[in-house]
């Protein structure tokens, strides 16, 4: 087995099930049905996209390796995913912020991993980044409404980019396993920074405050914030439960 | 035209099978029930969120996760579509919400229990989405045209839930011995409730006679509680599980199956608020509307502005 491809692959699944599993706590809680029924659609495709990953890791390890194993019955420090999806919802500013800046993120990654030369994570980054079009435009949406908004919802917002920047670093920031396949993402973080630099400013949300904060990482490679316990407790609770049956 | 006149009219075209549209005339009390009830249909969706919603972080697997995201987001949209209808007749969504949040306006009982194991996703969709079906089946022919046009495309997805928990019970009761009991325990719990959903006896049913008259009901409670007995009757034994009914038994002079009594205190009791989770339902209703107050007015807001900004130039 190609260990940095294996590696790469669940960073990238891991990372949107993480998120996803955030985003779904929205669904029957949202401000308004119609963006009820929105973040859910967005918790959806995430959760899809992870699938296809592990599905496509399990093939990589071979044996009897399933998406249920790689995403039930591995420990915190074996999840890859970024800190950034782990952040707890917050309220509903911060999931959108946490939203927007991840998904900005997943739309220039997923755009150089369509030409990348290894095709099945080519053809899950081409079918992906249909669906992340459409989440980076929604949440860009609500960025532009709660920074525009009122007192209040600006505020608000202000306080979610002081609370989620310090976890935007490590998105950039190559690790072993992606230096190892040539991915290095720091390439990414000029156009990444411009789209959100420009949705900002029409939503008057100044980066000003957070330009020189320390970048927290690790969850690339496994050292989590405290949050992901509690996430996989809830997360792997039947399969620890119930070891070993089909459901 | 006098109104005896309209009231004939209205009356005839019912007889006739002639939908009832947003701008015909109709009767006050006509449009109060339609009103009462297509909110109360809304609400039920929306509260019903809930108790499935309760085990989506824990899902079992992936595959089970998307499918129960689906099915509690499928409920969201039946709660728009029935907030739509019930807009036809004149009442906001936004009133219909506070007579929710105030105890005003009722949801189904149903919703007021707990969801306790996965299994219980499985019960809730074969039973309870099952209960509701023989109901909505019959609002598919309803006399007021938008509620019958939403209960059409929510009947389809319904009954795809359906089948999705009875294949949820399905897989536990192949599996190992442990869900076996879990799927036993389910079906349990939630089978005098899911028999509750048809509502008092035809008896003691306050609104069945005006509504039959005007066609907005088809059938009785109690017509649809034997229907839905029957199938479920047969259905369980697909599962190799037992219903929880000591009486049970099929009556070949009825031709029906019999059953034992529903605790009528019981229904009662749930109905005015003292079931195990009507606080937690409703305070989680409120607390999400008063958490999204903010994101409701800033989305104004910006609206307005926009607006003001594309007169200027």
């Amino acid at each position: 087995m190609q260990q940095a491809l294996f590696d790469y692959t669940l960073y990238l699944a891991d990372s949107a099930l993480i998120l996803g599993q955030r985003n779904s706590a929205w669904c029957g809680h949202g401000p308004i049905l119609e963006q009820d029924i929105a973040i859910t659609n967005i918790t959806l495709d995430l959760i899809g996209q992870s699938r296809s990953l592990y599905q496509y890791a399990a093939q990589l390890k071979g044996g009897d390796a399933t998406e249920d194993s790689l995403a039930y019955l591995r420990n915190e420090r074996e999840y890859k995913n970024c800190l950034l999806a782990e952040r707890p919802n917050g309220d509903w500013g911060q999931t959108i912020l946490r939203q927007f800046l991840f998904s900005c993120f997943q739309r220039e990654l997923y755009t150089q991993l369509t030409k990348e030369k290894d095709s099945t994570l080519a053809a899950i980054a081409t079918k992906s980044l249909k669906e992340v079009n459409y989440h980076c435009r929604w949440s860009g949406e609500w960025v532009l409404r709660l920074g525009d908004g009122t007192a209040e919802s600006h505020t608000r917002l202000a306080t979610a980019l002081e609370n989620l920047w310090p976890y935007t670093g490590e998105l950039f920031k190559g690790v072993e396993y992606e230096l190892a396949l040539g991915m290095d993402p720091a390439s990414l973080y000029t156009p990444w920074l411009s789209a959100v630099q420009s949705t900002f400013e029409e939503a008057t949300l100044s980066l000003a405050p957070v330009a020189s904060c320390f970048m927290q990482l690790g969850g690339k490679t496994g050292i989590h914030t405290e949050e992901l316990g509690y996430i996989l407790a809830d997360l792997q609770y039947m399969q620890r439960a119930y070891p070993g049956c089909d459901w | 035209m006098e109104m005896r006149n309209l009231e004939e009219l209205f009356q005839q075209k019912i007889d006739q099978e002639v939908k009832i549209e947003p701008k015909d005339w109709m009767p006050d009390a006509y449009r109060k029930t339609n009103i009462r009830q297509i909110s109360q249909h809304a609400h039920s969706e929306i509260v019903g969120m809930l108790p499935e919603g309760n085990w989506i972080s824990r899902a079992p697997s992936l595959k089970r996760k998307a499918i129960l995201i689906a099915k509690v987001q499928d409920e969201a949209g039946h709660g728009l579509y029935l907030y739509a209808a019930a807009e036809t007749l004149g009442q906001s969504r936004e009133q219909m919400i506070n007579d929710l949040h105030s105890g005003k306006a009722k949801y189904s009982s149903i919703f007021n229990y707990p969801t306790l194991t996965w299994a219980d996703m499985g019960a809730v969709g074969w039973l309870v989405d099952g209960a509701a079906i023989m109901n909505q089946v019959m609002l598919t022919r309803t006399s007021y045209g938008p509620y019958a046009r939403a209960m059409v495309r929510i009947c389809k997805e319904e009954s795809f839930h359906q089948r999705q928990g009875f294949e949820t019970l399905l897989v536990l009761s192949k599996g190992s011995e442990a869900q076996r009991a879990l799927c036993q325990d389910a079906i349990n719990r939630w089978w005098w409730p899911s028999l509750m959903m048809f509502g008092p006896r035809d008896s003691e049913s306050t609104n069945s006679d005006m509504s039959m008259k005007w066609k907005i009901k088809r059938k009785t409670n109690d017509e649809l509680r034997q229907q839905f007995v029957d199938m479920i009757a047969e259905q369980v034994k697909l599962l190799g599980m037992t219903l929880p009914d000591p009486n049970l038994r099929w009556n070949e002079s009825r031709n029906h199956c019999d059953f034992g009594e529903i605790n009528w205190d019981e229904f009662w009791q749930v109905v005015k608020g003292n079931g195990p989770c009507n606080k937690e339902r409703l305070e989680a209703r409120k607390k999400a509307w008063e958490d999204g107050a903010w994101v409701r007015e800033a989305a104004q807001a910006h609206a307005n502005k926009q607006r003001t900004r594309n007169k200027a130039a």
